[in-house]
C-alpha cells in the first residue's frame, strides 16, 4: 500500500485486518511524518516513538492470533493532552502540570487500547482547553497546516492539525464550547461533539463539567463514525454518562440519505459577523442538500443571542472550582523558595507561575460569578438562559430533523491577531456554544474554501440529544456530494508541508 | 449546678442548636470504592478519585444514600423527591480537590424531630428537638503537623493522610432549640446521645467517638426574656457527650458575663478545649469565607422513588425510645432508675453485658455503680473505659463460682483500667484468691475471738448480729480475700450457734 499517511482510518484498518500492511508499518509511517513536519506544525506535545511501535507490534501479534477484531485495530491515533494517560506526561497545555504522569488512564484511553488503536502521542491545546486558537498553550502555538502563519482553531488545535497534516488519521478532541468543531472547520477536517453523556468523561481533565464532551476528529465522516463507536458508551465511573445502548453510527454513515428530511437553518446564526465567503459556501451547501432531496426551513432560536454571555458565566464558574486542585500540593509543579512559606503562599505562588493569563482571567471571572450576593444574578441567571436555549432547540426540533449553521463565523486568522482581544476570540464560538449549553450533539465538516482567502470553511450539523446517528447520516450525504464535485476530500487541496 | 449558673438562668434564656457530623459505617467511601475503615498506614486507602487527581470523577455510594434516608426516616423527616450535591469551595491541603462535595440548599431529608428525655428532680422530662435537615457529604483528609508539638503553630512541616478523605459523613442539623432553660446543657447531651443510639440501632454507623467519628458543632445564644434572640456563637468540633454538655454550659456562662458587662457577643466560631473545658475565639463569621456553593456538575441528581423510600422504611429497627421502654419493663426498674442509667451512658453497655451472659441486676450494679464512679473520677465517658461486656461476664462467672469477691472485682476493674491485661491475668498478677480453705479461716476466726472474748459470749447469748465484728476482723486479717458469708457460717458453727 502506498502513501500510508494519506489513507483513511477505515482503509488502513481494513488493510491491516487483511494483513496487507502491519500496524507497525502504518505507525512508523505516521511517526516519520511527525518527525518530518511537526517541527513546523507543532501539533504534538509528546511523542514516544518506541512506545508507539512496541504497542503496534503487540497489536499486530494480537491480530495475527485472531484476538482483535475491532474495526480500528492497528490504526494510530493522537490524543488531546487533556486525557489522563497512565505513566505518560499529561499537561493539559499548562505549565502547572509540567512533569505530571497520571497513575491512571481515562476511560476512553482504555477503550482505545482495548480496540487496538495505537497512540502516537499527546496533542497541543489551549491551556486547560480555554481558547479558540491554541495560542494559549503553555508550550507555544500550533500552526494551521493550510497556512503555517495561521491558527488551527482551539482549544483542540493540536488534534485537528495532526489530522489535517497527515500526522495521524484519527485524533481525540474535547469540546466544551466548540473545541472539536471550530478547529475542524478551520483545518478542513471533520469533528464531532457527541451528545453530553455519550462518551465517558472519566479521566478527561475537567474544564466545565456540565459542558465538556470528548469526541472524534478525522478527515472524513466515516472515520469519525468508526472512532465514535469505539469510544462511546456508558461508564460506571462517570455517573453523567448515558446508560443506553450505543446507536450504530457506521450504519448511519453508510445510509447517506437526506431525502424527505427537514433541515433547519438558524436565522440567528448568519449575517452580521459572518465572513462573506463562509456564508457563500454555507448557502451552496444548502443548495446541495436541497438537490439531495432535503427541505430547507428557516427556524428562529431567539435566545441564542444570550448564549455567549451565559457560557462565559457557567464555564468560568465551573472552571474556577475544577482548577482549584492545581495548588502544587499533590501533582505538577510547586513554587517554593524554601524560605518557610505558609501553605497559602506556596499555593498562590504555584498558581501565579503555573497558570497563563487566559486561565487566570477565567478563574477570576468564575470566582466572582459564584460569590455570595452575585451567584443568582450571574450563575443563576446563566442557568436560566441555558434552559431557554434548550427550549429553543426543542421548539426547532419539533419542526425539523436537524439544524445547520456555519461552524465558525470566520476562517483561520493569523497567529497573534486576536490575542489581545478576548471578546473577539470568544466570538469564534458563537455558533458552537449553544449546542454545549443544551447538551445535544453536532458535527463540523468541510464544505469548501472561502473565495477571498482560500481557507477551509466548515458547516455545522446539529441534532437532538441522543440522535447522533443523524449527524452521520446527513454528514455523509453532504460529504459524498461535495467529494463528487471536488473529485476527492477537501484536505487533499491543502498545500504540501 | 453552681450558683453562678443558676444566676445566668434567672436572667437569660438560652437557645441552642446542634450540627452533628457522623461518619457512616459503609464499606467503601462516599464517591469511590476505597475502603472506608478507620486508620491504616497513611495514604493506603486512596485512589485517583479520593486524591482528587485531575480528570477523576465521583460516583455516589448507594449504601450511603440508603443510610441517610433511613436516618432521615428514623428522625421523622420528609425525604425530598429530588436533590443534588453541591460543591463547597475553599482551599485547604487536607482537601484534595480544594472543594468538598456536600449538600447545600437541597438536602436529602428535611423537617423531622427527635424526642429526648432528660432526668429532672420532678422525674423524666421529654423535649422535642426539631430537625431542620439531614444531608450527606465527604470527609477531608487529616493533617499531621511535625516539629511543633503536633500543633500547626511552630510546626516545621505538615504531612497529609488522605485515608479519611472521602469517608461518607451525614450531617444532622437541628432547628433552634427553645425553652430548655436550665436544662440546656443536659438537653444538648441527651440529644447527641439519642442520635448516636439511633445511628447504632439503625446499623448505619457504630459511632466510635474515641476515633472522632462523631463531631458536633454547638450553637449557643442568650437573650433576656421578651427580647430578640441574641447573637450566637458556634463552638466547633466538640467530640464527646460530656464535652457537648460542658461546651453549652461554658458558653452560656461566658456570654452572660459579656452581656452583663455591656459588651456584645461577636458572631464567630469558637474552639472547645477538652482539657480545660473553655472555649476560645476562632475566626469571626463576619469575615467568614465565601464557599461559592454551586450544584456539583459531576454527579446526577438523587431522586429517590416512593417505592424505594417505603422499602427502606420497612428496614427500620425498633427505635431506641421504644426499646428502652421494653427493657425497663423486662428489668422491672423505675423510670428514675432507667433514666439515670441512660444518662450515665450505661444502657448499651448493660445490654451488651446481659448478652454476654451477665444477670441483668448484676450488669446494672456494675455499670451504674462502681464503673460510673470510676468514670466520673477519671473524667471519662462510660463507654470510653477499657472495660468490656465480656470482662463483666468473666468477673461475674468468677464471683458466682466463689472464686472472687465483690471487693476483689473492684481491684480487677482497677487493673483493667490501668491496662494490666485480661481479667484472668489481673486476677493472678494481683494474687486475688478467695481464701476457701476452712482450716486457715477457722484459725483466723479463733485469733479474732481470742482478741474479743466478750463478743463470743454475746453471740452465744443470742445476739447473732454481733458476729459482724468478728467477720470484719477476719476479712481484715485475710486482706479481703475471704468469702464473708462463709466466714460467718464457720464462726457460728465454731460457737455452736444455730440461726
Amino acid at each position: 500500500m502506498s502513501d500510508l499517511i494519506r489513507q483513511s482510518a477505515a482503509t488502513l484498518a481494513a488493510a491491516i485486518a487483511r494483513k496487507e500492511v502491519s500496524s507497525e508499518e502504518v505507525t512508523r509511517a505516521h511517526l516519520d511524518r511527525i518527525s518530518e513536519v511537526d517541527e513546523r506544525v507543532h501539533a504534538f506535545l509528546y511523542v514516544d516513538p518506541e512506545a508507539s511501535i512496541a504497542r503496534a507490534r503487540e497489536v499486530d501479534q494480537q491480530i495475527a492470533k485472531g484476538e482483535l477484531s475491532s474495526p480500528l485495530a492497528g490504526v494510530p491515533i493522537a490524543l488531546k493532552d487533556l486525557l489522563a494517560t497512565k505513566g505518560v506526561p499529561t499537561t493539559c497545555g499548562s505549565r502547572i502540570l509540567e512533569g505530571w504522569r497520571p497513575p491512571y488512564n481515562a476511560t476512553i484511553v482504555d477503550k482505545l487500547h482495548a480496540a487496538g488503536v495505537v497512540s502516537l502521542g499527546k496533542t497541543n491545546m489551549d491551556e486547560f482547553a480555554m481558547g479558540s486558537s491554541t495560542e494559549h498553550s503553555g508550550y507555544g502555538p500550533t500552526h494551521n497546516p493550510w497556512d503555517l502563519e495561521r491558527i488551527p482553531g482551539g482549544s483542540g488545535g493540536g488534534s485537528a492539525a495532526a489530522v489535517a497534516s497527515f500526522e495521524s488519521p484519527l485524533a481525540i478532541g474535547t469540546d466544551t464550547g466548540g473545541s472539536i468543531r471550530q478547529p475542524a472547520a478551520v483545518t478542513g477536517t471533520v469533528g464531532v461533539k457527541p451528545t453530553y453523556g455519550g462518551v465517558s468523561r472519566y479521566g478527561i481533565v475537567a474544564l466545565a463539567s456540565s459542558l465538556d464532551q470528548a469526541g472524534p476528529c478525522a478527515r472524513d465522516v466515516m472515520d469519525t463514525a468508526l472512532l465514535h463507536s469505539v469510544i462511546a458508551g456508558h461508564d460506571p465511573r462517570d455517573s453523567t454518562s448515558i446508560n443506553a445502548p450505543v446507536p450504530d453510527f457506521v450504519a448511519a454513515a453508510l445510509n447517506a440519505d437526506v431525502r424527505g428530511m427537514k433541515i433547519g437553518v438558524i436565522k440567528e446564526l448568519q449575517g452580521e459577523g459572518f465572513q462573506s465567503g463562509v456564508l457563500e459556501r454555507f448557502n451552496q451547501s444548502l443548495e446541495i442538500l436541497t438537490e439531495l432531496g432535503a427541505e430547507i426551513v428557516e427556524v428562529s432560536c431567539p435566545h441564542f443571542q444570550y448564549a455567549l454571555g451565559a457560557y462565559y458565566l457557567i464555564l468560568p464558574s465551573e472552571a474556577s472550582s475544577n482548577l482549584a486542585r492545581f495548588d502544587g500540593m499533590r501533582f505538577g509543579i510547586r513554587v517554593d523558595d524554601g524560605k518557610n512559606r505558609s501553605v497559602e503562599q506556596v499555593m498562590g505562588a504555584t498558581r501565579e507561575k503555573g497558570f497563563g493569563a487566559e486561565v487566570k482571567r477565567r478563574i477570576m471571572l468564575g470566582t466572582y460569578a459564584l460569590s455570595s450576593g452575585y451567584y443568582d444574578a450571574y450563575y443563576g441567571q446563566a442557568q436560566r438562559i441555558r434552559t431557554l436555549i434548550t427550549r429553543d432547540f426543542e421548539a426547532a426540533f419539533s419542526k425539523v430533523d436537524v439544524l445547520v449553521s456555519p461552524t465558525s463565523p470566520i476562517t483561520a486568522f493569523k497567529i497573534g491577531e486576536k490575542l489581545d482581544d478576548p471578546l473577539a476570540m470568544y466570538l469564534n464560538d458563537i455558533a458552537t456554544i449553544p449546542v454545549n449549553l443544551a447538551g445535544n450533539c453536532a458535527m463540523s465538516l468541510p464544505i469548501g474554501l472561502a473565495p477571498e482567502d482560500g481557507l477551509p470553511v466548515g458547516l455545522q450539523i446539529i441534532a437532538p440529544a441522543m440522535a447522533d446517528s443523524l449527524l452521520y447520516q446527513v454528514g455523509s450525504a453532504l460529504e459524498s456530494a461535495l467529494v463528487d464535485r471536488w473529485g476527492g476530500l477537501l484536505i487533499s487541496e491543502a498545500p504540501s508541508l | 449546678m453552681t450558683t453562678e449558673y443558676n444566676a445566668v438562668i434567672a436572667e437569660f434564656d438560652p437557645i441552642i442548636g446542634l450540627e452533628t457530623h457522623i461518619e457512616l459505617g459503609t464499606n467503601s467511601k462516599m464517591f469511590c470504592s476505597c475502603s472506608a475503615q478507620f486508620g491504616g498506614e497513611p495514604n493506603t486507602f486512596v485512589c485517583p478519585v479520593c486524591l482528587g487527581m485531575p480528570g477523576s470523577m465521583p460516583v455516589v455510594n448507594r449504601v450511603a444514600v440508603e443510610s441517610t434516608i433511613r436516618m432521615g426516616l428514623a428522625l421523622n423527616c420528609s425525604i425530598v423527591p429530588w436533590c443534588r450535591f453541591a460543591r463547597k469551595n475553599y482551599f485547604y491541603p487536607d482537601m484534595p480537590k480544594n472543594y468538598q462535595i456536600s449538600q447545600y440548599d437541597e438536602p436529602l431529608c428535611i423537617n423531622g424531630y427527635l424526642d429526648v428525655t432528660v432526668a429532672t428532680d420532678d422525674g423524666p422530662q421529654i423535649f422535642r428537638v426539631e430537625i431542620e435537615r439531614v444531608h450527606m457529604e465527604e470527609d477531608t483528609g487529616k493533617l499531621l503537623h511535625a516539629g511543633g508539638a503536633g500543633r500547626i503553630h511552630g510546626a516545621t512541616h505538615s504531612l497529609v493522610d488522605y485515608n479519611r478523605a472521602g469517608i461518607p459523613l451525614i450531617e444532622v442539623v437541628t432547628k433552634p432549640i427553645l425553652g430548655t432553660g436550665v436544662l440546656a446543657p443536659e438537653v444538648a447531651k441527651a440529644y447527641v446521645a439519642e442520635l448516636r443510639d439511633l445511628m447504632r440501632a439503625l446499623g448505619v454507623s457504630d459511632v466510635r467517638m474515641e476515633e472522632g467519628s462523631l463531631r458536633c458543632d454547638v450553637n449557643v445564644s442568650l437573650s433576656r426574656p421578651g427580647e430578640e434572640w441574641g447573637t450566637r456563637t458556634e463552638t466547633k468540633n466538640v467530640n464527646s457527650l460530656r464535652s457537648v454538655e460542658r461546651a453549652v454550659r461554658t458558653e452560656m456562662l461566658r456570654q452572660a458575663d459579656r452581656l452583663r458587662s455591656g459588651e456584645r457577643i461577636i458572631q464567630e466560631t469558637r474552639h472547645f478545649n477538652e482539657e480545660t473545658g473553655d472555649t476560645t475565639s476562632g475566626r469571626s463569621k463576619e469575615q467568614a469565607e465565601d464557599y461559592r456553593y454551586f450544584p456539583e456538575p459531576d454527579l446526577v441528581p438523587i431522586a429517590p422513588s416512593e417505592a424505594w423510600i417505603e422499602q427502606l422504611r420497612g428496614t427500620l429497627p425498633e427505635i431506641p425510645s421504644v426499646r428502652r421502654a421494653r427493657l425497663q419493663l423486662d428489668w422491672g426498674i423505675t423510670d428514675f432508675d432507667m433514666q439515670s442509667l441512660v444518662n450515665a451512658g450505661a444502657l448499651e453497655l448493660i445490654v451488651a453485658s446481659i448478652d454476654a451472659g451477665v444477670q441483668p441486676a448484676a450488669a446494672r450494679k456494675w455499670w451504674t455503680g462502681e464503673l460510673t464512679r470510676v468514670a466520673n473520677e477519671r473524667n471519662f465517658e462510660l463507654e470510653e473505659l477499657s472495660v468490656t461486656a465480656n470482662d463483666i461476664a468473666e468477673i461475674e462467672k468468677l464471683i458466682s463460682a466463689g472464686e472472687l469477691t465483690d471487693k476483689m472485682a473492684r481491684s480487677v476493674f482497677e487493673g483493667l483500667l490501668d491496662g494490666e491485661g485480661s481479667v484472668s491475668h489481673i486476677v493472678s498478677k494481683r494474687g486475688l484468691v478467695v481464701v476457701n480453705d476452712d482450716a486457715s479461716l477457722i484459725a483466723a476466726i479463733n485469733v479474732a475471738l481470742a482478741d474479743a472474748p466478750d463478743v463470743a459470749e454475746k453471740i452465744q447469748g443470742g445476739k447473732i448480729a454481733a458476729a459482724g465484728s468478728i467477720v470484719g476482723a477476719v476479712m481484715k486479717a485475710t486482706q479481703g480475700q475471704a468469702d464473708a458469708a462463709k466466714v460467718r457460717t464457720l464462726l457460728l458453727e465454731q460457737l455452736g450457734v444455730m440461726e
